[in-house]
């Protein structure tokens, strides 16, 4: 009996399942999906390598210095950076009185002491980076109704982080001749701009990097180079994500040699209580 | 003799193996405790500026220091005539007005709102709130009276109510911690 | 558990022998996981595999409890807490850490340790209670494993929680208010957070209980073993210690060095970059998945594409993925062939390699796919081989299937003879721990 109630049962599921399957590739072969222009054109990030890479990665602070100053003299205008604060960039080896007077140079929201009105205040180390926009409505209407993101956690919140922020900076091209050939309609509308790296191919960001020599390094540095501020940048935001990546990929070394050895122990001494028992 | 020899490496492995897994439980026991000790974020809200500036003799403000009150005070050439007064070898905590305040600015007594007994904020900071019986603050919770030089004089609490580290930053800016 | 040859617990300290005439815990100790257990000697690794999830259930309480001293559950704030436990707390990196992937590897364990199960009949009587209770410890793992998935409140803990509560709206008539109900609002917002947070914090403690009953059913009969073959004589068992907490030892080694791998070096593989990203409940991610484990049970619910005469393609899904954990509650009647290794069926050993496997395999890589062809299409052919597994090939192969000749012992499966076990009383079910 219950056999018999066990078979129905299968039958309803297995026919309701056979009759999906039957109508949707029918719906395949007669109505084959058509073919997409971010399907086609959409590309995956470049490679990117940087030294914060592997299991023994260590943070170039040079390099992350170059990327803060790019964040700090490009991407600012735009990009909030909400999660670090202004003592953490003492991790990219500014002294305590830099990191005072980067916090300096930037405005960040406070109270007035006498009115209690909101005004704004220099930076203390102790700060946040401030939001360059008071709030999403605003955001939306300075960006030509796109919300710039946030950059703190930008390496992890997409595939391939860093490279996709590396090979997307560096991506901005004409739209391809072939694409519009084959998508009349996919043309890239008005104020926005082509980039194959991002998702739907058109971006509302202009290209920030857009010349040589844009951001000024000191000296012993790089030349300032797109594709060298886009790296840097890239490297940074790796930082942002991710500050205690070195010192995981440390504790993690010791850990797991110590696991190793231990594992080890564990094995000789199971073969030893188990010596002379077959099983 | 070959036999005890394999016994005695045998129980050598078991052992190791036993105090291998015991190194590992000290491992994993270090993070567990000590996530949790005050955090980066909180260490680094460590120093506070206070502009003094609008401070007048006899009045005091509660400013607030790792999120504890500290009271700031200008202190009246009275006050600081009945600070030096008392013979500090006399005192239960004894410490001069001297030793409390920085060279050339005696009237300005900084010290944590913090009773040195139990934690609780004394009295006699605001305006109008009662000064014990030495003029300087009173603890409502168990009784301890201090001094114009904060300095327990009277009640359970054992110290002086303490006086961060501070600088003045200018004549009229302190820096705390 | 109570083998004739079982020794008994007789204290060696004085203190001992004070505290088990008056709490037994030492003796209760002794016959769950010392020398008063005994265990079948032939046990292969996957046996191991109970050990490791009891231990993944305390990682993930400890770490589980400190994750909570940082946390606060606000939609407002949920997400910088996270990342301010991350940033800024002690070693707080490694607990978020160890939390998330801590949750992937209970799965991972708990699955092989399901399917060993299935291989081996270990839910055949007189162990189905053992099982059923098991089945139960799987669900409210996956409740929990939900709810704690939203609490970070990135954008696939939002819409994670929207889409699932949305299942529940698929039931006729009370769909709607039900979902509300579970919401307490329209949308996942404060409401949600708070109820997911308090039930994320309750309910391990609940699998906790689960699992303590699930052990104290097994010592009833003891321990299954490969052969399937009942223990028959003392020769045919090892006591618990030190044996297995020697065997146990190593493999939680290589299962330390494994999850110690992930967490260093790859804390982020198996979670979803969206989920850096703060709730935004205007937005919907491009292709929203849950967490790997639910892909099996998200593919069958997404293979329902047409409506099924009067039945809704939604509810159906609904109905099918629930369905695929709630049938194996019926497994041990089922199954009702008498031979409970598959190593001894050769027909239902067939269809689990060939069939159940690959159909599992195809499951999991659709259910974290795209909702598109051919995908969709694969996991249609994989959860229909699923149901018919369960529901028609099992029943159907238990009653026609000619099984192997069984070994006497499982002595004589190890040593190839077994001169006792012709001597020896066969063991009577014991009924007592």
């Amino acid at each position: 009996m219950a056999r018999i109630l066990s078979i129905l049962v299968g039958l309803f599921f297995t026919v309701a399942l056979a009759w999906s399957f039957g109508k949707g590739a029918y719906t395949q072969i007669t109505e084959p999906p058509a073919a997409t222009a971010e399907h086609e054109f959409h590309l995956h990030p470049k490679e990117l390598h940087l030294a914060s890479d592997g299991p023994f990665g260590k943070f170039d602070k040079q390099q992350l210095q170059r990327g803060f100053q790019v964040y700090k003299e490009v991407c600012s205008a735009c990009h909030s950076l909400s999660h670090v604060a202004f003592r953490d960039l003492e991790q990219l080896g500014y002294s305590e009185g830099q990191v005072k007077t980067i916090a300096a140079g930037f405005q960040v929201p406070g109270v007035d002491p006498t009115t209690g009105e909101a005004n704004t205040r220099p930076g203390t180390a102790t700060d946040y980076f401030p939001k360059p926009f008071a709030n999403d409505i605003a955001a939306r209407a300075a960006n030509n109704n796109a919300i710039p993101p946030d950059l703190s956690l930008m390496a992890k919140a997409r595939h391939d982080g860093a490279a996709y922020v590396y090979s997307l900076l560096t991506g901005f091209q004409a739209q391809p001749a072939e694409l519009l050939k084959e998508f009349p309609d996919s043309k890239t509308p008005a104020g926005l701009h082509y980039n194959p790296y991002f998702a739907n191919l058109n971006l509302a960001m202009a290209p920030p990097l857009t010349g040589d020599g844009q951001v000024e390094y000191g000296p012993g540095n790089p030349k300032p180079t797109v594709e060298q501020m886009s790296k840097d940048v890239s490297a940074f935001l790796v930082w942002t994500a991710e500050p205690k990546l070195e010192k995981r990929n440390q504790t993690g070394f010791a850990v797991v040699l110590f696991l190793i050895f231990a594992t080890v122990l564990g094995y000789m001494s199971y073969r030893n209580i188990w010596a002379g028992k077959k099983h | 003799m070959a036999e005890t020899e394999g016994v005695r490496r045998r129980d050598f492995i078991n052992i190791a193996a036993v105090s291998a897994a015991g190194v590992a439980g000290i491992g994993i026991v270090v993070p567990l405790v000590s996530q949790m000790s005050a955090s980066a974020d909180v260490l680094a809200a460590s120093s506070t500026e206070i502009d003094i500036s609008a401070i007048q003799p006899g009045q005091a403000i509660k400013a607030v220091f790792r999120k504890q009150p500290v009271f700031v005070r200008n202190l009246t050439p009275k006050e600081i005539a009945e600070a030096n007064a008392v013979d500090a070898s006399s005192l239960r905590d004894p410490q001069t007005l001297e030793e409390r305040t920085k060279e050339g600015k005696e009237n300005w007594l900084i010290t944590m709102g913090v009773c040195t007994h139990l934690g609780c904020v004394p009295l006699g900071a605001g305006e109008g709130e009662v000064k014990g019986e030495f003029g300087g603050y009173f603890c409502p919770c168990h009784g301890s009276s201090y001094d114009t030089a904060a300095r327990i004089r009277k009640g359970p609490a054992p110290k002086n109510l303490e006086v961060p580290d501070y600088t003045f930053s200018s004549d009229t800016v302190v820096k705390i911690g | 558990m109570s083998f004739p040859w079982v020794k008994h617990y007789t204290p060696a300290h004085p203190f001992m022998k004070w505290m088990d005439d008056r709490l037994p815990i030492p003796r209760l100790v002794y016959n769950a996981v010392g020398g008063g257990y005994e265990v079948p000697r032939n046990l292969n690794y996957f046996w191991n595999f109970g050990f490791l999830a009891g231990l993944c259930l305390v990682l993930q309480i400890v770490t589980g409890i400190v994750m909570a001293m940082h946390y606060a559950a606000n939609t407002a704030v949920a997400f910088d807490t996270i990342e301010m436990t991350v940033r800024d707390v002690n070693w707080g990196w490694l607990m978020r850490y160890a939390h998330a992937n801590g949750a992937s590897a209970f799965f991972v364990v708990i699955y092989i340790h399901i399917f060993r199960g299935f291989y081996y009949g270990s839910y055949k009587a007189p162990r189905e209670m053992v099982w059923l209770l098991g089945v139960v410890i799987f669900l409210l793992m996956m409740a929990t494993a939900f709810m704690g998935y939203v609490l970070p409140w990135g954008q696939m803990s939002f819409w994670g929680a929207k889409v699932i509560t949305g299942l529940f709206g698929a039931i006729p008539f009370v769909g709607e208010p039900l979902q509300q109900w579970l919401l307490g609002g329209f949308a996942p917002d404060n409401a949600a957070l708070n109820r997911f947070f308090s039930l994320h914090y309750l309910l391990p403690f609940v699998i906790l209980g689960v699992v303590i009953l699930h052990i104290w059913a097994l010592h009833i009969p003891g321990s299954s073993n490969p052969t399937g073959v009942e223990v028959k004589s003392s020769s045919d068992t090892v006591p618990f210690y030190p044996f297995y907490v020697a065997k146990d030892g190593w493999a939680i080694g290589v299962f330390a060095i494994l999850f110690a791998i992930a967490v260093f070096y790859f804390p982020n593989a198996l979670g979803h970059p969206d989920n850096y990203i703060p709730a935004n409940p205007m937005s919907t991610p491009a292709h929203i998945v849950p967490e790997w484990y639910f892909w099996p049970f998200y593919a069958i619910l997404r293979a329902f594409t047409q409506d099924f005469f009067f039945i809704p393609a939604k509810l159906m899904g609904v109905l099918a993925m629930f369905g695929a954990i709630l049938v194996w509650f019926f497994l041990p009647w089922l199954d009702k062939s008498p031979v409970r290794s598959g190593g001894y069926r050769p027909l239902y050993r067939k269809f689990f390699f060939f069939g159940l496997i690959p159909a599992m395999a195809v499951l999991f890589y659709c259910g974290g796919a795209p909702a598109a062809e051919p995908y969709v299409m694969f996991s249609q052919l994989a959860a229909l081989y699923y149901f018919a597994h369960f529901l028609i090939i099992i029943p159907v192969v238990s009653a026609i299937e000619k099984p192997l000749p069984l070994p006497f012992s499982i002595t004589e499966a190890v040593l190839g003879k077994d001169d006792e076990a012709q001597l020896s009383v066969p063991a009577a079910p014991a009924s007592a721990v």
